[in-house]
């Protein structure tokens, strides 16, 4: 079976539509994860154990489990319970956070390297708990871990065609309703593998950069 | 009850079709790992350009478009494969992509003392790396290995959607004739997590026994 340009070109508005969604949901799952990430790292660090633990073990579980089932138990589930979500939302939520458990990580080394001399300081200072994290630790714990979480980011990125499987109508899914009404699946498939690499090159132009610029750590 | 020790036979043969999966899947991308990380630091140009497309194609594009592209696309250019080998095969290649860049960073991890050693004891390339480097170099991989091998095990809920009866098709299958939502899923994700604990003592187990007797030699 050879390419066929113009059927390129007829499909071609059709799976921008779908493009559209993909970035959507990205920016949704990216959002949510970076919020997600940064309460799962602090929550480990209380000094209640009961809560350190649960959320360790939470963030453990999660992260042994595929996406695809979480995104179902999120889009299947939560109804029974009274929580009906637009598939959109539910992809999103689903994205979150699963890497919002990988995120934490990233946070919880960025903290960590944060000399001790800082939050003695804080101590000295007579900052509040509070204060000491909103003002010392976590300006000075985010801009090295950027890097780090883009590539996460990067990472959901690519998962995104999960959500076709949860009816969200993204690029994974465009494609195939196309394939599947022309029976053609050369074109659309090739073309969604072509449109995945190229961003994922453009992204480690971006990396790059971002690494250059947030990635050293000035002492 | 006893319909729903049936439910569970059901998904327990859908285990078994996932830890096949895994298994099958895992020794295919070791075998790419090794290829593609060696060669990427080759002598050879062409070897190393060969390796580096191969990791980056994988890497750039996401696995759920390989699996559909290896099951709907090829059979256009005359190559069928079974559900089955177009999971393995997209499968192995993906994370067999992501361990060739672990492959080679613990290669480049061994220190140039070692080489130079190889030297001195006129060893050839290829003796230096399969009785000094290699061995040194696959206690640094072990670790990131079982990451990987978690990391397939997640992925491999993604066939589902090609038709392979897995545990992630299977808790569907049981969704639709039961009409109950939360049992098939909550199970399922207890399952995936009890093999991703079973792959990471397993690796962990693996390697106490490898560092046996490298004690001292290690830096």
């Amino acid at each position: 079976m050879e390419w066929d340009w113009n059927f390129v070109r007829e499909i071609m508005p059709t799976l921008i539509q779908g493009v559209k969604i993909t970035i959507l949901a990205t920016v949704l799952g990216s959002i949510l994860a970076a919020i997600v990430g940064l309460a799962i790292a602090l929550a480990r660090r209380s000094p209640n154990r009961a809560v350190s633990r649960s959320v360790g073990w939470f963030a453990e579980f999660v992260r042994g489990t595929p996406l695809l089932v979480q995104l179902y138990f999120i889009f299947y589930v939560l109804p029974d319970f009274g929580i009906l979500l637009p598939p959109l939302v539910a992809g999103g939520i689903g994205l979150g956070l699963h890497y919002g458990t990988y995120t934490a990580e990233v946070y919880r080394a960025g903290i960590d390297n944060v000399p001790r001399g800082q939050w003695e300081a804080a101590k000295a200072c007579n900052l509040s708990g509070h204060h000491t994290w909103t003002h010392v630790i976590l300006p000075q714990a985010i801009p090295p871990m950027i890097p780090a979480l883009a590539n996460y980011f990067i990472a959901m990125f690519k998962e995104t065609p999960l959500l076709s499987a949860i009816t969200v109508l993204e690029l994974m899914n465009q494609a195939k309703s196309v394939a599947n009404s022309y029976y053609r699946y050369v074109e659309p498939m090739t073309l969604v593998g072509a449109f995945f690499l190229v961003i994922s090159l453009c992204s480690v132009v971006l990396l790059r950069w971002l690494e250059h610029r947030y990635g050293r750590i000035e002492r | 009850m006893t319909q729903w020790s049936g439910y569970l036979g059901l998904i327990l043969q859908g285990a078994l079709v996932t830890v096949e999966l895994t298994l099958m899947g895992s020794v295919l991308a070791l075998v790419m790992a090794f290829l593609a990380g060696i060669g990427r630091v080759s002598r050879f140009f062409i070897v190393r350009a060969l390796a580096t497309t191969y990791i980056e194609f994988f890497r750039g594009t996401s696995i759920f478009v390989q699996l559909f592209w290896a099951y709907f696309v090829l059979p256009f250019v005359g190559l069928s494969l079974t559900p089955l080998q177009a999971g393995v095969l997209a499968l192995g290649l993906n994370v067999g992509a992501y361990a060739a860049e672990v492959v080679r960073g613990a290669i480049l991890s061994i220190g140039d003392e070692q080489y130079e050693a190889c030297t001195a004891l006129n060893l050839g390339r290829w003796q230096g790396m399969r009785h000094v480097i290699l061995p040194q170099a696959l206690l640094v991989m072990l670790p990131t290995f079982g990451n990987n091998a978690i990391e397939l095990l997640k992925a491999t809920s993604v066939v589902s959607l090609i038709s392979l009866a897995d545990l992630t098709f299977q808790a569907q299958v049981v969704r639709s004739q039961t009409g109950s939502t939360l049992m098939p899923f909550a199970s399922v994700l207890v399952i995936y997590f009890v093999l991703a604990l079973i792959i990471s003592w397993g690796v962990r187990s693996l390697e106490r026994r490898m560092a046996r007797g490298l004690d001292g030699v290690r830096v």
